[in-house]
């Protein structure tokens, strides 16, 4: 469960957000709320400030609080995980790293939903894997099995080459291994019971950096973005779902941060 | 599983997108029975669009909530016809909606007519040019029906979505503003345009600055409130910037959810079914008669369900699968050059280019809705051919529809690497500071780019896939490079720190793993001869006269513009020919051949 949905939300008191939450169900309802939207909203951005700073500390880099314990992934898929995610997304002068933003959970999250069990992709066979790539995706693996295979065949890939697991060497080093799976410099041998076919490289290396990108940047109901830190870096107002009084006020920058789902916020970068 | 067949009802509406909705309710207004069938689940804004739950870029844009799953149906594709098709099996480069409003709930809003010559493309390529103009091998045709025919209906569509515009002559009358190839109009947009977001304003004034006419963009997103003939209601759009991929939390965005279906339950000889997947079209021992349609349930139940009349108003290339599926019209044979189901199968040719504004400025990217500002310089027929050699065009246009961050994270800078400190340094400033620019061109047909039935994948229903043998050809690469050649002008004018064009490459093939656009058209065309269209100048087909295929399929070639707004204009011109025609008459051809 991300940390997320067990903090208080200051903002769940605030009456304008539970008036739209509730109003929406008829056209006449949406009338109604967009005419008192723009006011209400002005003057719920007056505490906002405040009310963000009792909301939520903004994550650091290397502060994360003690993470859950994966469900999907074994310890040691997951150690290879969370140092591979923090490479890919780095914590640097940009902001948080992958670590802080909980995408090694978002990811262990995903696997058990329909689009991780391969539900949402087409996965009967025949196969054919020598097709060419502009074709698409022709392997038989969901994204649960690209997982499966990729991070056993590539910490046996990296035992074998550099005698040690891969959260143990340097960034320098990681960051070349990265590459070399970027560049698909290995395959991964299938899993017996599932297909013979091998997993390229970079079949599991652009998997990865699909999904850190999204642990990064989704809604954090998904167990990433904590603190909507991504969000903050990015420069990107969430759920606002507002912006009738700045359309066209073309020299006065946004001002407001950034405000989830579940009405948690963050205080502007 | 239990086969059973139902009563029979006058007509069966195969889809319940916008062309469905809209021949659903024109013919309940007939008064006769429509049993309306989508393979897809229930579907309304209330739910699917709640807010704030519904703003989830992972759930929306990311995991397809409102789009079709591959994984019961996809197609098969392939670039050329030596090769072997494989299945489309994670969707990207196109994205086809499932459910109650199809499409047209998680469509942008984007709506435009047709250009007039684009309706009678061939014969206006022919008058101007000479007939030696058009490459061998391309299959360029006419609509059979002209814009002035279709204006009535036009007009007619963009009352019933609220669409937000401006035009440039109302009945032969200059307004002083609107896009000046527009052709004349019947009465004004319904609503005012919607303001110019920053990015659009840049566009307007570089635009403008180089020469050009930039407009601002005709778009079903409710500049005001407002209510439609239907007695619908829409809210004023707020500029929330979920509007592809999503349903419009303010009732903002036209959909067929908001603007037909609340009208059309209120009539008691309407009804829906969804989790009906249709699989295929019945004809009696003559095979020119439809006699119904079977589908399949959310159990796995066969159900008969008989009619006198079928509209086939499904997605495009389901429209097309379903009529090979069930021996409607002859398929289409690309050696022989015979037969019309699949033939003139078109995409759109679309290549977005990315400008970066000096980092003081802020692009405001999340600021959203289905607006902007376009210039119409190049599209259709607006400029000379003759010294160019291509037949075609591409409006250009900043349509910020609300950039989200794992999209706008995605987006790759070319020389930048893509992943680490370096690559997130450039992702945010892109994501800040830039915005994009969109060239989404005509795609014309060709003799060897077509539809028919795989020989391998079946669908989850135990049905051969649809097959897709597609590529992009010399004519539309060079009309896109052409196109995007002349966007520097603007781009000089925008004051930019750096520019990236999106322009497609020779000898690239067509890739399906990054997302371009949903805008497939044909492989059943209307027009006026059955030797080269499925259908006749009212979407009727040729060959089965109580069937009738309503949609994209039946654009001879892919236009510029988006196609929904002449999908619903072409909708209402079909129901207003049954209905004062057909239904009149012995249930026979309208065309007589």
């Amino acid at each position: 469960m991300p940390d997320t949905l067990h903090r208080p939300h200051p903002a769940a008191a605030s009456p304008t957000r539970r008036h739209i939450v509730q109003g929406l169900g008829t056209g006449a309802a949406a009338l109604a709320v967009s005419s008192i939207t723009p006011a209400q909203a002005a003057a719920d951005q007056t505490g906002a400030a405040s009310r963000a700073s009792d909301a939520a500390t903004p994550a650091r880099p290397g502060s994360s609080s003690a993470p859950d314990a994966p469900r999907f992934f074994s310890p040691e898929q997951f150690a290879f995980l969370c140092a591979a995610c923090e490479r890919i997304f780095p914590a640097d002068a940009s902001g948080p790293g992958a670590l802080a933003l909980g995408v090694p959970h978002f990811i262990d999250q995903q696997m058990d939903t329909p689009w991780g069990r391969g539900e949402l992709w087409y996965m009967q066979g025949p196969h054919r894997t020598d097709a060419p790539a502009n074709l698409g995706y022709q392997l038989p693996y969901s994204p649960q099995q690209i997982y499966k295979i990729g991070l056993t065949g590539v910490i046996a890939w990296v035992r074998q080459t550099h005698q040690a697991a891969f959260e143990t060497l340097t960034p320098d080093v990681q960051d070349t291994i990265l590459t070399a799976l970027e560049q698909n410099a290995t395959q991964f041998a299938g899993q017996p019971a599932l297909s013979p076919v091998p997993l390229p490289a970079s079949t599991f290396f652009e998997q990865l950096r699909s999904d850190t990108i999204e642990g990064a940047f989704a809604d954090p109901l998904h167990g990433g973005n904590r603190h909507l830190a991504g969000w903050v870096m990015m420069g990107f107002p969430g759920a606002r779902g507002d912006y009738m009084d700045w359309v066209d006020r073309y020299d006065t920058p946004y001002p407001y941060g950034p405000v989830s789902i579940t009405g948690e916020r963050a205080e502007h970068d | 599983m239990t086969d059973k067949t139902l009563p029979p009802v006058d007509v069966v509406v195969v889809g319940s997108g916008w062309a469905g909705s809209i021949m659903a309710k024109e013919l309940c207004e007939a008064g006769l029975s429509v049993v309306m069938l989508e393979r897809g689940q229930r579907r309304s804004t209330a739910r699917d669009g709640a807010y704030p739950s519904s703003l989830d870029e992972l759930e929306g844009a990311v995991r397809y909530k409102l789009f079709q799953n591959p994984a019961q149906t996809t197609v098969t594709v392939r670039n050329r016809m030596d090769q072997e098709a494989v299945p489309y099996r994670r969707l990207a480069a196109f994205l086809p909606g499932a459910g109650v409003g199809g499409a047209g709930l998680h469509w942008t809003g984007v709506h435009f007519r047709a250009p007039p010559q684009d309706l009678r493309l061939r014969s206006h390529i022919t008058e101007r040019y000479g007939r030696t103009f058009i490459p061998e091998g391309m299959n360029l045709q006419d609509y059979g029906v002209t814009y002035a025919e279709l204006e009535p209906f036009f007009d007619k569509a963009e009352k019933v979505f609220g669409t937000s515009g401006e035009a440039y002559t109302v009945n032969g009358k200059t307004t002083g503003k609107g896009n000046v190839f527009a052709p004349d109009r019947s009465d004004d947009f319904p609503l005012p345009a919607l303001r110019d977001v920053y990015t659009a304003h840049l566009f307007r004034h570089a635009a403008a600055e180089a020469g050009y006419h930039p407009y601002a963009m005709p778009a079903a997103n409710a500049s005001q409130p407002y209510t439609n003939p239907y007695g619908a209601q829409m809210g004023p759009c707020n500029f929330c910037g979920y509007c592809s991929d999503y349903a419009c939390y303010m009732y903002a965005k036209a959909s067929p959810n908001v603007n037909i279906m609340p009208a059309l339950r209120r009539h008691e000889n309407f009804t829906l079914r969804s989790n009906a997947h249709v699989l295929k079209v019945l004809l009696d021992s003559t095979g020119k008669k439809a006699t119904g349609v079977v589908y399949q349930d959310a159990e796995g139940n066969q159900i008969t369900q008989p009619a006198g009349l079928v509209i086939l108003a499904a997605f495009q290339f389901h429209n097309v699968h379903l009529m090979l599926l069930s021996g409607i019209g002859k398929a289409y044979d690309p050696v022989s050059n015979t037969g019309t189901v699949g033939r003139n199968f078109t995409y759109q040719n679309i290549t977005n280019s990315t400008v970066w504004m000096p980092p003081t400025r802020s692009t405001d990217q999340f600021i959203g809705s289905a607006g902007g500002v376009a210039i119409d310089d190049f599209n259709s027929d607006n400029f000379d051919h003759g010294p160019l050699g291509f037949i075609g065009g591409s409006p250009l246009w900043v349509n910020q529809a609300g950039v989200k961050p794992i999209a706008g994270a995605k987006a790759h800078t070319p020389g930048v690497p893509r992943w680490g400190s370096a690559w997130k340094k450039a992702a945010i400033e892109t994501y800040r500071h830039s915005f994009t620019i969109n060239a989404q061109g005509s795609n014309m047909a060709y003799r060897d780019v077509y539809l028919d039935l795989d020989p391998t994948w079946r669908t989850s229903y135990g049905q051969p896939m649809l097959r897709m043998t597609f590529d992009w050809k010399d004519n539309d690469i060079r009309m896109n490079r052409y196109v995007i050649s002349q966007l520097a002008n603007v781009v000089k004018a925008l004051g930019a720190q750096d520019v990236q064009y999106g322009m497609r490459e020779p000898g690239k093939p067509f890739d399906v793993r990054e997302y371009q656009t949903t805008h497939l058209c044909g492989g059943a065309v209307m027009g006026d001869d059955p030797k080269t269209s499925a259908l006749n100048r009212y979407l009727q087909s040729w060959d089965v006269p109580n069937v009738f295929v309503v949609g994209a399929n039946a654009f001879p070639q892919g236009m510029g513009y988006n196609p929904t707004g002449l999908v619903a204009a072409l909708a209402y011109w079909s129901a207003h020919h049954i209905r004062t025609q057909w239904l009149k008459g012995n249930g026979g051809p309208l065309v007589a051949l």
